[in-house]
């Protein structure tokens, strides 16, 4: 068990960046799609709320891998 | 620890306030509209510009902010104190918002004032929960904490519902002719629910001065071990942090999407997706939370025997596996395309309102049609018919529809909420005992709202708008919106599923 929690750590660790990507991603095609101010604070907001969640995601991780959360 | 009758003065002051908190946070939310239009003008872009950010801010990024700033002097002060300033703030910043004059009256200060007003609003509400939730843990028998703190867990279910209640209520008394009430309302009559919250506040402020500190805390500063840097210690130290990120990945994201899709975007898919009207759509909910409500002290009790992981856990497993049947069942309800009309019946109703001296006239085409089983569809048609002189011509009429239910499809949508709300009791009935007994004492306030307001907060509150957001990137699927709640909820369930073991919850250890 304690195995596989630190595999699944290298997918939380990757889970964090790979998110943060696609919502930039999307925000920006969503904003060039509808230019207003409405559309260019929603995604503002998601995007400065989920970074920091995304690094947490991203520690989550590394401490999983490092068998932090390991059964003893 | 309290003795029995002690346990239900403390459950119950603490219970009312926390509902009172909810109750107050909720009106806004259920107001949007009619506020938008008080406050927030669509043709002044800056007063647009701040309705959104009173939307999303007070929501999503002060509820973190204000479980910081409320947990730490928790931690810090007490409990009893700091979540006797919740209340005061939540209150009076509610009272407030119903005085406030609208944006005709004062014009830009309007919008700026309810900004502010709800910011606070927002900043309370982080530091409320996690005070009452803690509260009430630290004198409840080890062995029944799960059973206790449930009821504080339905205070946030019981705050909607009360909020519903007296919106539906205020909208209907104002007048006997329900047009004109309605029309009062909108007016000037939303202003009752938030002024009402000031009796209420007063009434739970008295009740809560006369609770006592929490023992454990007041066992800390006898021993003078309460904690210095409650933030540092929450989020410096590796062995804390490590199990609020548990909490939040394993725990509250999951609890969060589930509780706001059961209760909020299904009222908004009801309402705006299957175009139920305005009164049965928020009727629904009100019956499925009342029929729902006790199982929070189901669940929370259960949680005392078989530990509050997997209980937790199986309502994350069940909406994954059954929103998309459940939302789609909502949409069958509701559709016509398959009954049979009773054409003989059917009324049509034109108007024509000549709009200024401009020569252009406003048509409106209203269609009321029925069905064998009772539903009624009403179809109003919007089309500005322009003077001859070279105006547009081409534009398309506004058209909405609005669905009133028969009976059958009524009772069979709140049966569909009703399943939804019972999820939310399984995730949401047992989570505070299982974050409180996560913690240490003396940093346990600040540690446990900031996983709980990012979990229910952020990702929760995210839910209706990530949801809606959806449907109009990928318009061919009006399920589209359930991906968010199911992926969460999905990653949520493994997570906690892997991670959280028998050492992190140990329920019916002493705190």
């Amino acid at each position: 068990m304690n195995h596989i929690k630190r595999i699944f750590g290298v997918l939380w660790l990757a889970l964090g960046p790979a998110a943060v990507m696609y919502l930039i991603r999307t925000a920006a095609s969503e904003i060039a799609k509808k230019p207003i101010v409405d559309t260019k604070i929603q995604w503002a907001v998601f995007i400065v709320v989920f970074i920091p969640i995304a690094v947490g995601m991203m520690i989550f991780g590394f401490y999983a891998l490092k068998g932090e959360y390991d059964s003893r | 620890m309290s003795t029995p009758k002690g346990i239900w003065k403390i459950i119950s002051a603490s219970s009312v306030g926390t509902l009172i908190e909810w109750y107050d946070f909720y009106i806004f939310g259920s107001l949007a509209t009619v506020i938008a239009s008080q406050f927030f003008p669509k043709t002044n872009p800056t007063a647009a510009l701040l309705s959104t950010l009173a939307t999303f801010a007070a929501g999503f990024l002060v509820r973190p902010f204000g479980a910081l700033v409320f947990g730490r002097l928790g931690d810090l002060i007490g409990r009893k104190y700091t979540f006797l300033m919740t209340l005061i703030l939540m209150g009076g910043s509610t009272f407030a918002i119903g005085l406030v004059p609208g944006y005709d009256h004062i014009g830009f200060a309007a919008p700026l004032i309810v900004l502010v007003l709800r910011l606070i609003q927002g900043l309370a509400l982080g530091g409320e929960y996690g005070g009452a939730a803690t509260y009430v843990a630290e004198h409840s028998p080890a062995s029944r904490r799960g059973y206790y703190t449930s009821w504080i867990q339905a205070t946030a279910t019981l705050g909607l519902f009360v909020s519903l209640g007296v919106i539906l209520l205020t909208r209907h008394l104002l007048d006997p002719d329900q047009a004109k009430s309605i029309a009062k309302f909108n007016d000037w009559g939303w202003r009752i629910p938030f002024l009402v919250s000031l009796l209420l506040v007063v009434l739970s402020i008295y009740i809560r001065l006369k609770m006592k500190e929490s023992p454990l805390f007041e066992k800390l500063q006898s021993e003078g071990t309460v904690s210095v840097n409650p933030l540092k210690e929450s989020f410096g130290h590796k062995a804390n942090l490590k199990m609020v990120l548990l909490a939040l990945f394993g725990a509250t994201m999951g609890q969060g999407v589930v509780w706001y899709t059961g209760q909020f975007y299904a009222q908004s898919f009801i309402e705006n997706v299957c175009k139920v009207d305005f009164d049965q759509s928020r009727t629904i909910l009100l019956w499925a939370i009342l029929f729902g409500s006790p199982f929070f002290v189901v669940f929370g009790s259960w949680s005392d025997r078989v530990g509050r992981k997997w209980i937790m856990l199986t309502g994350m497993l069940l909406a994954v596996l059954s929103y998309n049947f459940l939302f789609g069942q909502l949409l069958r309800a509701a559709e016509v395309k398959n009954k049979i009309e009773l054409p003989d019946i059917k009324q049509v109703k034109s108007t024509m309102s000549y709009l200024g001296h401009s020569g252009n006239a406003l048509r409106t085409r209203t269609t009321v049609s029925y069905f064998t089983d009772g539903t009624q569809l009403t179809e109003t048609s919007r089309d500005t018919l322009y003077a001859p002189d070279g105006s547009p011509r081409n534009l398309r009429p506004d058209i909405r529809q609005t669905v009133r239910l028969s009976s059958a499809n009524y009772w069979m949508m709140v049966a569909l909420v009703f399943v939804m709300i019972f999820y939310v009791t399984m995730v949401y009935g047992p989570i505070a005992a299982f974050l409180v007994e996560l913690f240490p004492t003396k940093i346990r306030y600040t540690s446990m709202s900031l996983p709980y307001h990012i979990g229910n907060g952020v990702f929760g509150g995210l839910t209706p708008f990530i949801a809606t957001l959806l449907t109009t990137i990928y318009t061919g699927n009006k399920l589209v919106g359930l991906m968010y709640p199911v992926i969460i909820a999905s990653v949520c369930l493994v997570i906690g599923g892997l991670y959280i073991g028998h050492q992190d919850e140990p329920q019916g250890a002493e705190l």
